[in-house]
């Protein structure tokens, strides 16, 4: 066998310098040129599905669920599950402050809800996907209202007495806005 | 017992011919080597969970029987790299690291609230919002995709320490790390569920990506990032994802800040705007000039560091090849400079190939120290011209009230007459 191998290859190299160059088959083409635009791999989403994970909310209050509440019942459920961590009135523990303070001499505010956050749909948002840290996904949507109308009377940005729902939450201004800016970085050399 | 008895105890009784026959392993046999380093359990072939030991260096490992094959690879226990953890992140050793290639284990980790559980049977990524057919994909579907692999870095926008003389590189900047990643590109499967090139009004449109974790992370991310060069990730240096890189899936945007590269990937939605999620107005955003705050800075701007010799390391005068990383999250690094008169000149360093797009480089540089104090430091050029800052460069930029968000100064290292090299703190605040 491999005497075989070493005569078939002894022709071969033998060959190689008598017969002429045949031109190259072609490149294949790149992935994307092949890619059909459908596959038909996955299944179709029901509303169901969908609706089970669909949790965001934007801005304009798209993805506000049904419900509300008022800080007084937000208070009370910040004492018992907040409070832990964010400090007695949400101004400052283990995992910072939420609300305003006056800095200490020297040093400069936090950034928190009130100076810093550009929307208000943030604090649902944020509230309903992680907290409270050890037990997250555990709030009602009326508790997670009432939890945002606390953090935003605490930080002055809304009525205390405001019943605070899908309606009223997108319509509250946020002093931070007007600081935000999207990427001015212009790339190239600049240092920014 | 002579140590001749001892080797005989150690032959091994294996019968290659008799498989199924499970050799005879004494308790004697395995504790043969008396003193261990360390002590694991290892699956063989031929037994199961032999627990074994690691032995120590003092005898002659020609006459003593090694370790049989296992499952599993471990690293040697003579070497002591580790990840340095904290509440929130562990950083990679890049100090103690060659070439550039993280290992799995020692990538970077940073979780908002914890590594979660996924099984991978049950696993779905759901894609709906502005799209034609809302589609759920089980991990088996996205495998059957034509697949994609890239080496490329990842590195946290958060990625800057200083303060103190004694930091090591993972201390100063360990949130960075390299991996060939392989999964489906995301354009792949945005042509699958038909999402619409932009919004009607001819606004740019994003998607949000969105965490199946504790936080259940969301980012909110322009399309054009997704139809580009976005990978939704199965596969991490050739083998499924680590748990605490996103196992079993995860979204990866090469050369972007690495919070946008969401882990435990559960859910994209297509829309015309951003979401203003936590992760994009209360974090991973920094004030600049003018009281005004910048989001959406995708882009990790261009940074080296000399990883040897660096804190801890003490060197002795005479020839040292000075080595490090350097990177840009915009494109390929054409330069980097080492000085090593404290920035006075600037000497280009040898670049290792290849040098791949979004990706570290290992840089070299031969010098020679004669023993006088001073200090040595790199900088990085990227293809779009951009040089690596120093602090006072960036501070000036910016104004003195940013954040630790994309800060990628020059880090200098001090060299003492004694040969301690020691981290140059810059003035922070």
């Amino acid at each position: 066998m491999s005497k075989l191998l070493v005569i078939l290859s002894t022709i071969w190299v033998g060959l190689g310098g008598l017969i002429p160059q045949l031109p190259r088959p072609p490149l294949p083409h790149a992935v994307g040129d092949t890619l059909p635009n459908r596959f038909g791999f996955g299944k179709p989403a029901t509303a169901a599905q969908i609706s089970r994970i669909d949790i965001d909310v934007r801005p304009d209050g798209v993805g506000l669920p049904a419900g509300s509440g008022t800080a007084a019942k937000g208070q009370v459920i910040f004492v018992s599950k907040c409070a832990a961590c964010h400090g007695v009135g949400g101004t400052g523990g283990a995992q910072g402050a939420l609300v305003v303070t006056a800095p200490a001499p020297g040093k400069r505010p936090a950034n928190v809800i009130g100076n810093y956050w550009p929307y208000a749909s943030t604090v649902f948002d944020y509230i309903r996907r992680a907290m409270p840290f050890a037990e997250p996904g555990s709030l009602t949507n009326n508790e997670v209202y009432a939890l945002t109308a606390y953090l935003l009377s605490a930080n002055n940005l809304m009525d205390e007495k405001t019943v605070l729902d899908a309606k009223i939450l997108p319509t509250i201004q946020m002093p931070a806005q007007k600081r935000f800016v999207p990427d001015d970085r212009r790339g190239g050399p600049d240092i920014h | 017992m002579s140590f001749f008895d001892k080797q005989q105890n150690l032959k091994p009784e294996r019968d290659e011919n008799q498989s199924t026959h499970p050799p005879k392993l004494t308790r004697r046999t395995l504790l043969g080597g008396a003193a261990t380093v360390a002590v694991a359990v290892v699956q063989t072939s031929w037994t199961k969970g032999v627990q074994i030991g690691i032995p120590e260096q003092p005898d002659d490992p020609t006459r003593r029987m090694g370790i049989p094959p296992g499952e599993v690879g471990t690293r040697s226990p003579f070497e002591k790299v580790v990840r340095k953890a904290s509440d929130i992140s562990s950083r990679t050793p890049l100090q103690d690291l060659h070439g550039t290639i993280t290992p799995s284990d020692l990538h970077f980790e940073r979780h908002h609230n914890g590594v979660p559980a996924i099984n991978p049977a049950t696993y779905e990524l759901l894609i709906h919002g502005q799209v034609e057919r809302p589609t759920v994909f089980s991990l088996a579907d996205l495998k059957r995709f034509p697949s994609v692999s890239r080496i490329a870095f990842l590195e946290c926008s958060g990625n800057f320490r200083t303060g103190k003389e004694t930091m090591s590189p993972q201390e100063i900047c360990g949130l960075t790390s390299q991996s060939e990643w392989t999964g489906v590109r995301l354009s792949t499967l945005f042509r699958e569920v038909g999402v619409k090139p932009d919004s009607a009004d001819g606004r740019p449109g994003w998607f949000l990506a969105e965490g199946g974790d504790a936080a259940v992370m969301s980012r909110s991310i322009p399309l054009r990032k997704g139809w580009d060069d976005a990978i939704i990730a199965y596969a991490q240096n050739g083998e499924a994802l680590r748990p605490e890189q996103g196992y079993p899936v995860r979204l990866f945007l090469p050369g972007w800040e690495g919070n946008t590269s969401v882990k435990w990937l559960r859910r994209l939605e297509i829309g015309d705007q951003p979401w203003q999620t936590r992760e994009e107005t209360s974090k991973y955003t920094e004030g600049i000039k003018g009281g005004k705050i910048r989001q959406f800075s995708f882009d990790i701007d261009a940074r080296s560091i000399i990883t040897f010799p660096a804190y801890p390391v003490q060197v002795e005068r005479g020839w040292i090849e000075i080595r490090g990383l350097a990177w840009s999250g915009r494109g390929k690094v054409v330069l980097v400079e080492v000085s090593t008169d404290a920035g006075k000149r600037w000497q280009r360093a040898d670049l290792q190939e290849p040098v791949l797009d979004k990706a570290h480089v290992r840089f070299r540089h031969l010098w020679q120290w004669n023993g006088a104090e001073t200090e040595i430091m790199s900088r990085v050029t990227d293809e779009t011209g951009y040089t690596q800052p120093t602090f006072a460069q960036l501070i000036d930029a910016r104004g003195a009230d940013t954040g630790g968000y994309h800060f990628n100064p020059i880090t200098a290292w001090q060299i003492k007459p004694d040969g301690r090299v020691l981290n140059r703190p810059e003035n922070w605040r």
